[in-house]
Order: C-alpha cells, then sequence, then structure tokens
C-alpha cells in the first residue's frame, strides 16, 4: 500500500493530495450525524413541511415551485455558510488546523479540498430536493440547466467566503451555531428564502434589500421559475459577487488557523 | 549534522518576553528533554522551531532549515504532538492515521504504527470513545505516520494518571530505538530524567542549567554526608565527599568509633531543579 503511495505520490502529489483530502473531507461529514442532519437533511424536511402546506398559486406559478426555490437558496446559505463557518471554528479551537499545518498538505490545498466538498453536499442536497419536489409535488427541473448550474455554484462559492469571514471572528467553539444562526435564519426571512417581503414593514424591507441571500433568491427565481439566463440579472449577480469578494478579502486579512483560548 | 541548532534566541508577545536568548544544539538520535516550570517558555520555543511562530533574533536551523522558509520537505521530516488538540470524533483510530499518511510521500504502514502506540485493540473504535490516555496515542500516532526523523513532544504526559504516563514512557523510548530524534517538553522531572539523554532547564526564557541527568545532580548541590555523634545528627555539605569523608573515616577510625547511621547522599535532580527554579522567586520575594 505505501509503495504505491509512494510511486503516484512522487508522479502527481498535488493531484492525490486533493483527491486524499476530498475523500477525507467527504468522510468527515458523513459520519458526523449533527453535521448531516442539520446541513443536509434540514432543508429537505423543511420542503416537505412546506410543500405539504401550502398549495394553489401565487403569481402565476404553483406557491410549492417558489417553496423549492427559496429552500434552493436557504440550503446554499445553510451549507456554505452556516455548516462551513461551524465546522472551521470546531476544527481551529481543536487544534485540527495547527496539526495540519505542521503536515506537507499544502494550505491553498486544504482549502481547495474543504470548499469542493461543501459544493458536493450542496449539489446532492439540491438534487435531493429537485428529486423529492418531482415526485411529491410534481415541481420542473430547472429549465436552463447550465444556468442553473453556474447560479448554484456563485452562490456557493460567496457564502463560502462569507462562511469562512465569520469563522474570523467567532472566538469559541461553543457559541459558533449560536451565532451563525442567529445571523442565518433572520436573513432567510428577510432575504424572502422562506416566502415572498412584501408584506413586511419598509424598515425590514430595507434591510432585506442589502443582504446577499436576497440576491441568490432572486438569481434563482430567475433562472428556475422563469426559464431565464443567469446573466440577465447583473445586478444581483454583482452585488451577490461583491459580498463574496467583501469576505474573501475579510478571510485573508483575520483568518486563523491556531486555537483563540490558551 | 545536528538535527537541531539553536542560537541567541528570542521572542516577546508585547512587553512580555518569553524567550530570551537561549542556545542549545540537539544531535541526530538524541532525546533531548526541555525542562521547566509553566510560562518558562518551553511552548514558545518548540514552536518557533516547528515554525508556527516567527522570532524575534536569533538563528535557528531545524534539519537543516529556517523554520520561517522551511523548504519543500521539512514537513515531511518533522512529526508534532500539540500539546492539546481533539481530533474528528466519529472517525475511527485506523481512518485518521489513514489521513494523516496520505499527506507524505513516503508514510509508514497504518497498522505497523497503530500497534506502535499500542492501540491496535482500537484501531476500528471511534475516537470519542478513547480514553485520555488513549486520546493522547492517537495524537502520537499520527505524529509517527509519515515515517519523520525528528519528533516534537509537547508535555506528553499531561494529565495522565501513573500507569499510563509509565505506557507513554515506554512509546517514547521506542522512538529512540527507532533512531528517531525527539525533543520533549516537560514540567516533570522524573520524565526528563527517565528518557532525556539531554535537558536544558529553561526559567523565565533562559537556559539556567544543561547537560546529561547525571551530570546536573553532580556539577549543582554539594554532596551531603550524614551520621551520628554524641547523639546528635551532623551533616556536612562538601564538594569534595571523597576528601571530607576520607578524614571522616580515618579519623573517626583512630578514635575506635564507629560513626552511627553514616550516609552519603547525592542531591536528586529534583532538588536540583527546585534549587534552579526556586532562585529567582527568592530573589523577586
Amino acid at each position: 500500500m505505501s509503495a504505491e503511495a509512494v510511486r503516484i505520490g512522487a508522479r502527481r502529489p498535488a493531484r492525490r493530495l486533493f483527491v486524499h483530502q476530498l475523500r477525507s473531507e467527504q468522510l468527515v461529514f458523513w459520519r458526523s450525524r449533527e453535521a448531516a442532519f442539520f446541513i443536509f437533511l434540514f432543508p429537505l424536511l423543511l420542503f416537505v413541511l412546506l410543500g405539504s402546506v401550502y398549495s394553489g398559486k401565487f403569481e402565476g406559478l404553483p406557491v410549492v415551485w417558489r417553496v423549492l426555490a427559496g429552500l434552493i437558496s436557504y440550503g446554499c446559505a445553510n451549507t456554505a455558510f452556516a455548516g462551513l463557518a461551524i465546522q472551521l471554528v470546531l476544527r481551529r479551537e481543536n487544534g485540527i488546523l495547527k496539526r495540519l499545518r505542521s503536515t506537507p498538505l499544502p494550505p491553498a490545498t486544504y482549502i481547495a479540498a474543504l470548499l469542493t466538498s461543501t459544493l458536493v453536499v450542496f449539489g446532492l442536497q439540491t438534487v435531493a430536493l429537485f428529486l423529492l419536489g418531482r415526485s411529491l409535488y410534481g415541481t420542473p427541473f430547472p429549465p436552463d440547466l447550465g444556468s442553473f448550474v453556474v447560479t448554484i455554484v456563485i452562490g456557493a462559492a460567496v457564502f463560502a467566503a462569507l462562511g469562512t469571514a465569520i469563522a474570523s471572528v467567532i472566538r469559541s467553539a461553543e457559541g459558533a451555531s449560536a451565532v451563525v444562526n442567529f445571523i442565518l435564519l433572520p436573513m432567510a426571512f428577510l432575504s424572502g428564502a422562506f416566502g415572498p417581503t412584501r408584506g413586511y414593514p419598509a424598515v425590514l424591507q430595507a434591510i432585506g434589500d442589502v443582504l446577499p441571500l436576497t440576491y441568490l433568491v432572486k438569481l434563482v427565481d430567475a433562472v428556475y421559475l422563469h426559464g431565464q439566463g443567469v446573466w440577465t440579472q447583473p445586478e444581483a449577480l454583482l452585488i451577490l459577487l461583491a459580498w463574496g469578494l467583501a469576505g474573501l478579502v475579510f478571510t485573508i486579512f483575520k483568518f486563523r488557523w491556531e486555537p483563540q483560548a490558551r | 549534522m545536528p538535527a537541531i541548532e539553536v542560537s541567541g534566541l528570542r521572542k516577546a508577545y508585547g512587553s512580555l518576553e518569553a524567550v530570551r536568548g537561549v542556545d542549545f544544539a540537539i544531535e541526530e538520535g538524541e532525546v533531548f528533554g526541555l525542562l521547566g516550570p509553566n510560562g518558562a517558555g518551553k511552548t514558545t520555543t518548540v514552536e518557533i522551531l516547528e515554525g508556527y511562530r516567527r522570532r524575534d533574533a536569533g538563528e535557528v536551523r531545524v534539519l537543516g532549515h529556517d523554520p520561517e522558509r522551511p523548504g519543500p520537505d521539512f514537513r515531511e521530516r518533522i512529526g508534532v504532538v500539540l500539546q492539546q488538540s481533539e481530533l474528528w470524533p466519529n472517525l475511527t483510530v485506523r481512518e485518521i492515521h489513514g489521513i494523516f499518511a496520505g499527506y507524505y510521500r513516503a508514510p509508514r504502514d497504518v497498522d505497523e504504527v497503530v500497534a506502535l502506540v499500542g492501540l491496535q485493540e482500537k484501531a476500528n473504535a471511534r475516537v470519542k470513545s478513547l480514553s485520555g490516555g488513549q486520546k493522547r496515542r492517537l495524537d502520537l500516532g499520527i505524529a509517527l505516520v509519515g515515517d519523520p526523523d525528528l519528533v516534537f513532544l509537547d508535555e506528553p504526559t499531561t494529565g495522565f494518571d501513573p500507569q499510563a504516563r509509565r505506557a507513554a514512557w515506554e512509546m517514547i523510548r521506542s522512538l529512540r530505538s527507532l533512531g528517531k530524534t525527539v525533543l520533549l517538553t516537560t514540567h516533570y522531572l522524573d520524565e526528563a530524567e527517565q528518557l532525556a539523554d539531554r535537558v536544558a532547564v529553561l526559567r523565565d526564557g533562559r537556559i539556567v542549567r544543561e547537560g546529561t541527568p547525571a551530570e546536573l545532580t553532580t556539577s549543582d548541590l554539594q554532596t551531603e554526608i550524614r551520621y551520628r555523634q554524641n547523639d546528635e545528627e551532623v551533616l556536612v555539605r562538601t564538594d569534595e565527599p571523597t576528601r571530607v569523608l576520607a578524614e571522616l573515616t580515618s579519623a573517626a577510625v583512630a578514635r575506635g568509633e564507629e560513626l552511627e547511621g553514616l550516609q552519603v547522599r547525592r542531591p536528586s535532580l529534583e532538588e536540583v531543579y527546585l534549587a534552579l527554579t526556586a532562585e529567582h522567586d527568592e530573589a523577586e520575594a
């Protein structure tokens, strides 16, 4: 086994390391029942619940289609923002990140594998949402698959950047889940991921207008519900990418590999 | 070439000078103990050598590398056991060894390492089911799975019960027989005495004594000679025990007396250590 590892390792160390780390991340994720439940299963359960509660049409489209579109956006923030942030804080405070830095695994490979693993989880979740929707409520698959894939990959990248940024400011593993959900749940309501915000007070709508999830919801609505190309929404794309860039810059300056408490 | 060479090493955190000019060298295959009370600068020194912290001044070579700008094979050749770390609770002992083995070009066989650290019966157990001592052995196992030449052990037995400590000591001894260079920090004296070929005592960021455990006990405190005369305890402290003892005994023999309860004692390493680390406290008091 080790002779094989030497031979392959000597030839393609970077790619071998990436694949190895991606597999390790998947093992760690699915083995943790809490993560698998709250990150992967929770949006699916929410969909089944809301889908069975709402029926009829809203602005010409079945409400359950809108519920599905909103939960894809919510799932994106839940997986790439909340899930990633909580995992990173736990790993940092438990000394896992520090320990990894003493190994030959390059930090860039580690981050790339972790982000890819997050995207894999979110991708599987999206597929599961569509299959559930199709079999339970007769929801359609995305009309323009290319645009849809671009949309969710951009969404996952933006929320992953925000997730690493928030992980950089959370100080303790105990508080991570509370802080992240304190941000995620209000954001989901104010952005329209759980239903239209038109009836909300003006001040809440104004807050919703600056949140990144609002613009992912807009994009997913346009691409999935209305069959438009992703490039037809330049404003939403720009605002999303600006949030992602802000998260990335913040992460670059503030991210730490070592536990806070000493 | 020494495995580690350190000269004039300094490091401050703000106004706190954690390391104030430390020099030492560790030969290949040597087990070197960095001994000192909490806050003496042990962990700061080790973390500079591991490449975690930047030094303020001084020269450092670890396996021929400057740890601040290490070459590509530096991390292939070191193994690190941190003071505190908690690995993924839901993975098994073998899985975690496998993950870390994958980071190295020429890892050791996973099952061999699991057996080396005495976890073969727990190979398929999840980390959360391990005892504290078993978790520390897992830490050591993943530090060894890359087959490093140099192993850093930062307080490897802190918080262990006596039985677990003895088991850990056995493992560290087995590292020596594998030819590894080991840098061990500890605030337990008996640990340094049991394991280290050479010991440096660190206090307030400086090395106050360095040598083999035997050298430390001979060079520092005076030998004590005790006996009883006229029902009174007599205690003689001397740097020349041979001469003093010869005089005492020949005088006693000449008088036809017996030196009752005659004892000759070298101070233990513990007494040397306490004397070294107490000087400062007395000066401050």
